[in-house]
Parts: C-alpha cells; structure tokens; sequence
C-alpha cells in the first residue's frame, strides 16, 4: 500500500514536469458582449498556431479593473474609454467588432419591424412620460398601425453594462430631459423600468410581459426572432437593424483621430442609430513583452481571418480602413526600453 | 442522629443495626474496617492511561484554536467591510440610511431603497412561513398517521435542496405569471376603491415585485422553519402531553399550553434561522424583485430593490470609487441588520424564560 502511494506520487510529478512549458498563455477579461466571439476566436488560434487565450467575461468594468491591475494581458470594454483617462492609467485601446442595440417590444398584433419610434418618444418612454401605447406621439409616427390603450411596462438592464451605455449615450444625445435628468453610463438611475439581469434577463422579461418594450443585442434579437422597432436616425430615415444598418455607422466615424468614438445617432442615411464597438484595453508600457505580442498576434489573425467567424455569429467587423489604422496604432504598445513590441 | 453526622461518627458509636424476627441473627455483620484496611494493603492494579496529558493539551488547544479562528474571520469580515465602505462612511454617515437616491451617475447613494425592500420582502416571508411551517410541525408530530410521517417529512426536506437560482428562475418563469393572473388581477379590481388597502395593491400586476419576492422566500425558509419546530415538538416529554390529554384537554390545548411553552427557545431558534435565510438570499430575489431603485409608493405589487440584489447586480460593474463603497455600506447594513435581529431573538427569549413559572 505505502510503496503504490510512493510510486503514485512519483508519476504524477513526472506527469507534471513533463506537460511543455506553457509560455505564451494570455489572459483577458472584460465586457460579455463580445465573449462568445472572443472565444470562438481563440479556440480557432488555438487549432492554428497551439497558443491558448483564455478570456473571462465578467463584465467591462471588472475588465478594466482587472488591466488596471495588471492581473490580466488585456481587457475588453464595452464602453470606451475617453484619451483623458487612457493617459492617465497608460492604456491603449482598440475597437474589434461592432454590435447594435436594439428596442424590442411584446404588443400584442405588432410584428417584427412595424413599430417605428424615435429618440425622443424612445427618451420619453423610459422617462415615465409615455404611459400608454396609444399616446398621440406614438401615433403620429405610425400612421395607421393599430396601438392598444394599454400601459407601456419598460424593462431594461439591472446590472451594469455596456449595452446600457450604448443606450443611455443615444438617449442622451437626442432627448435633452433624458440628458439632464439621468444622463449616461454603464449603470443610472433609471426612473422607471423593471430590471432584468442580463440581455438574457431583459429578454425573458420583455418575452413575458405584455405591452413592454426593452433594449438587447443584435444578436439576441435575431436568435429569438424578437419584435423590434425602427429607429429614425440623425438623418431622418427609419431604419431597421441590419449588418449593413451597423456598418453604415461605423462608416462616419473617424477613426483616425482617436478610438474613442461612440457611434451612437451617427450622422449615415442608412445608419442604425444605436451602435457601437467593443474595445480591447491594453497597457501602453509592457511589462511582459512576449504576452503582447500574443495578445496582437492574435488580433491580428483575427482581423485577417476572423470576419467569417464574425458574421455567422452576428457580429459586424471593422470596416477595412480602420482595420490598418488600427494596425499602425499598434506601434503605441511598448517594452520596457521603449521598443515597439513586434507582431508579425 | 442525623445523616450528616454518620462520616465523623466513629463506628463504635453506631447504633446497632436493627434485625428483623425473619434475619439470621447469628450473621456476621459486616465489618467496615477490614474491609478497609484490605482495600488500603493491596491497591488496585495500575491501568494504562487512554490518552496521554500531550494529547489531551494538544485537542484542547486545537478546538481553543478553532473557535479563536472563527472569531478572528468574524471579527476580520467586519474590520474589511469597514474599511471597504469608508468613502461612503464618512461622505453620508447615518443619513445613507434614510436617503432613497440612488444615481451612479451623479455619485450619489442612499440605501433606503434597498433597506426597505429586503425588510419588507422578508416579513412577508415570515407571515406567510411561520404558519405554514407551525401547521406542517403540528400536523407531522400530531395528527398525521404513522405510515406518513416519514415521507412527508422527508417531501418537505427536500424543499430545502432546491438551489435558490432554480427558485428564482422559477419564479420569473411559472410562479409570476400564475400570481399575476389568478391573485394581482382580482385583488386590483376587488380593492379598487378601496382607500388605504387599495393604495397597497396598485401598481403593475405583472407578477414581479415585492409581493412575489416574498412568497418565494416564504417558500424556500418553510423547510427550514419546519424541520426545526418538528424536531423540537418530538422532543417534548410524552408524559407532559399525555398528563394534559388524560385531564381532557384537546389537541390544540395540548400543543398551545403544553407543547409550545416547552419548546418556545427551539421554535424561536428555527424562525430565526428562517429569517436569516430570507433576509441573506440573493439569486432568487434578483430574479423576482424587478430591480428598480425608487420608492413610489408602499404598494406590494411594486417592483423593488433589497439590499443583496443592489450587491450581486451592481458590484461587478462598480467603478472603484464611491459606488464600491456604497454598496459595501449596504453589505454592512445588512450584517447589522441580521446582528440586530439575532439580538432581538435572544432578548425576547430571555423575557419569556423570565416568565416561565408565573401564572400567566
């Protein structure tokens, strides 16, 4: 019995001195809208090149806590952070992929793409404001579409997050009263709504309760064929949620000035008024060079090769142009001795 | 001569034993001093000692050492939350207790929504458990047949296994549907006009809120409740009962002059081990409560915020600052909540037990 255990104990060290060295795990954390592409990502670059990238989705403000902390390789952001705050902690950031928030509503008789609202019955609605849906400014933005004299049950996010940021930056630009009294950010003080937990949280509430109206992901919307609405955007047009609705955003921004773009009432034609990207946050003086170099290989197979991956599920990628802005802004991510850390 | 004297007494002086008409009177008596003077000339062989002095030193400072541990986590849980919540200490005070924003926005906080919720959510648990539970202890120990005891017993033990985000996902899913049609609906239109019960069921019947926050906490600390308050009704002498039963009383004379006297510090213990429970769940609150940070109005089908559901949303995403503080505050509200009730258990009990005896 005791020799068994002494030769038990001997292979399982043996066993553990002989996995190869694992050097070039990375880590990051960060916002869980992008994680299942994120994830699809990596165990794809773990097939081609043998290099694993684990990535936690905890939300976007534990990510940036955790790069903050150096406890990670690189976070991940719904929100992006504004240049004032990234000189100060010594990040960079960099968008990876675009993705758009969505009104959905439960009205008994409304299809899929019949609603039509804009931003300010939209601000109104969540205001408290907009009580009923027959309110006369609804009905003027929907002609002949048969309303109930029913109350609205707004629902929206109980848990910080980034697709509340898209929504309360929308809402702030274009309803002046939503500006001044709640303002934006990953968690307000909603003055109405009841709180689900999560996108899934909202979806199960808007599924279940009549006449409520709430906001999720694309991707949520288009996996369980939700009733959304049109937006009107900046330039007056309804739009409905689209790839290419997203893509028109992106378009106006420009991306050559700074990351930190929100692409939230964009100015396109066919632009879908609440859009945004998600960021990757990374340290601009590395302490661990050969991790960043991961980190960006990765990327950077990612951009090249990973658009497919992207598209089927339901994510929009960069445009092209911002792909080699973003490949050039690279260069920020430096070693110790002020070395650009190589990727190619 | 009294008993207390018979050790110094020398036995010389000892009164002779009295023989019966029936006693041999040619027995020997017993003679105490040989028998003494045989026990002190050969002592008993010596028997190996069970533990040594080491080891009995040893256990006793490990369990001296564990219970120390234990204190030293409480006492360092404490010292952590407080620091934790500083900012928000020392920017409100006491008046983070009775200041109802909540506005990450503007950075600023105020408990009174959540403290009200998880307060609220938990009393309704307990009017509804605590005669539930009552009746299904009495029921179990009393009334039912033999052949049911067991099962039906073990059927509400089982209650207790289901995990809480199960009950919470539940709730949202079967329970707040089924509680908006059949009980928010025709509550609403029987109390509609009514003037003060009718402002307490208005609101949105749509099966989330306070109300269904605090069945479903009712139902998840009947287990709990139950269990203990059978347990302490088995343990109540049979000769109590069975005296008050042969002087004629009923059933409930039995269990409320007999049983519950008894075993009033067990039955306050489990209500207390319920209320803990309900005032410390988390997933099952999140899911029901409807997570809205205003207090319009005392109605119970509103939706609301408690205090551990404001913690397992927003502290993720809580930038470090003075929100992580503000809501370590409420995690220190409700330690002291809970430390308060725990008090107020032991102190109701301490004035029952000082009228135990008296005519009541």
């Amino acid at each position: 019995m005791k020799t068994t255990f002494k030769f038990a104990t001997a292979g399982l060290v043996a066993a553990l001195f002989s996995i190869p060295a694992l050097a070039q795990d990375v880590t990051g954390a960060g916002a869980s809208f992008p994680a299942p592409l994120y994830a699809k990502w990596a165990s794809d670059f773990n097939k081609a090149t043998g290099v694993k990238i684990n990535y936690q989705s905890v939300g976007s403000g534990a990510g940036l806590k955790q790069i903050e902390a150096k406890t990670v390789d690189f976070g991940a952001s719904d929100a992006p952070l504004k240049d004032d705050e990234l000189q100060a902690k010594g990040l960079m950031q960099f968008p990876t992929v675009i993705g758009g928030v969505i009104p959905v509503v439960n009205i008994p008789g409304i299809k899929p793409g019949e609603l039509k609202l804009n931003g300010q019955v939209l601000g109104d609605i969540y205001l408290g404001k907009i009580t009923k849906w027959n309110d006369p400014a609804i009905k003027a933005l929907n002609g002949s579409l048969a309303l109930p004299d029913a109350a609205i049950a707004p629902v929206r996010r109980a848990d910080g997050s980034g697709t509340s940021f898209l929504f309360t930056n929308y809402l702030s630009k274009v309803n002046a009263e939503w500006k001044s009294k709640v303002g934006e950010g990953t968690a307000v003080n909603w003055p109405t709504g009841a709180g689900g937990k999560g996108n899934e949280g909202v979806a199960a509430f808007v599924n279940r309760l009549p006449n409520s109206i709430g906001y999720v992901e694309y991707a949520y919307v288009k996996q369980n064929k939700m009733a959304y609405a049109q937006l009107q955007n900046a330039a007056g047009t309804f739009v409905s949620p689209e790839d290419s609705a997203f893509k028109a955003a992106a378009a106006g921004a420009d991306w050559n000035k700074s990351f930190y773009q929100v692409l939230t009432n964009q100015a396109g034609k066919d632009a879908w008024p609440i859009t945004g990207a998600t960021f990757i946050l990374m340290h601009k003086v590395q302490d661990k060079p050969a991790n960043a170099t991961t980190v960006l290989k990765f990327f950077d197979w990612a951009y090249k090769g990973g658009d497919k991956t992207a598209d089927d599920l339901d994510y929009v990628p960069m445009p092209d142009a911002v792909k080699a802005t973003i490949a050039k802004a690279w260069g920020e991510v430096k070693d110790a001795s002020g070395k650009p850390v190589a990727f190619k | 001569m009294s008993i207390n004297s018979l050790e110094d007494a020398p036995l010389s002086s000892l009164p002779e034993r009295p023989v019966s008409s029936t006693f041999p009177a040619a027995a020997a008596t017993y003679d105490l001093a040989a028998d003494r003077g045989r026990t002190a000339a050969s002592p008993p062989p010596a028997k190996a000692p069970r533990s040594g002095p080491m080891a009995d030193r040893l256990f006793g400072w490990a369990a001296k050492g564990a219970a120390l541990l234990t204190l030293a986590m409480l006492i360092g849980i404490l010292v952590s939350l407080v620091a934790g919540a500083w900012p928000a200490i020392a920017k409100y005070g006491l008046g983070f207790l009775t200041s109802s924003v909540w506005d990450p926005v503007q950075n600023e906080y105020g408990g009174l929504v959540m403290i009200y919720g998880t307060l609220a959510t938990s009393i309704i648990a307990l009017v509804i458990a605590v005669p539930v539970s009552f009746g299904i202890a009495l029921f179990l120990t009393e009334l039912s047949p033999n052949w049911l005891k067991r099962p039906l017993g073990t059927a509400i033990e089982l209650l207790a296994a289901v995990p809480s985000i199960v009950y919470g996902m539940w709730g949202l899913l079967v329970f707040g549907p089924i509680l908006s049609t059949w009980v928010q609906q025709p509550l609403q239109k029987l109390l509609a006009g009514v003037p003060y019960l009718g402002a307490l069921v208005s609101g949105p019947p749509v099966g989330i809120g306070i109300l269904s926050a605090g069945i479903i906490l009712a139902i998840m600390i009947i287990p709990f409740i139950a269990s203990v308050m059978r347990d302490v009704f088995e343990v109540t002498p049979p000769l109590l009962k069975e005296s008050a039963y042969g002087l004629g009383s009923t059933t409930w004379e039995v269990v409320s002059k007999v049983v519950l006297p008894y075993t009033k510090a067990g039955v306050i213990g489990g209500i207390m081990l319920g209320l803990g429970r309900a005032l410390g769940e988390t997933m099952a609150v999140t899911f029901v409560i409807g997570n809205m940070n205003q207090l319009n109005s005392l109605s119970v089908f509103e939706a609301a915020n408690s205090i551990t559901s404001a913690l397992a949303n927003e502290f993720a995403e809580a930038g470090a600052g003075l929100h992580q503080a503000a809501l370590m505050y409420l995690g220190l509200v409700l330690f002291f909540i809970t430390f308060v009730v725990l008090s107020l258990s032991k102190m109701l009990l301490a004035k029952m037990k000082k009228s135990e005896g008296t005519k009541s």
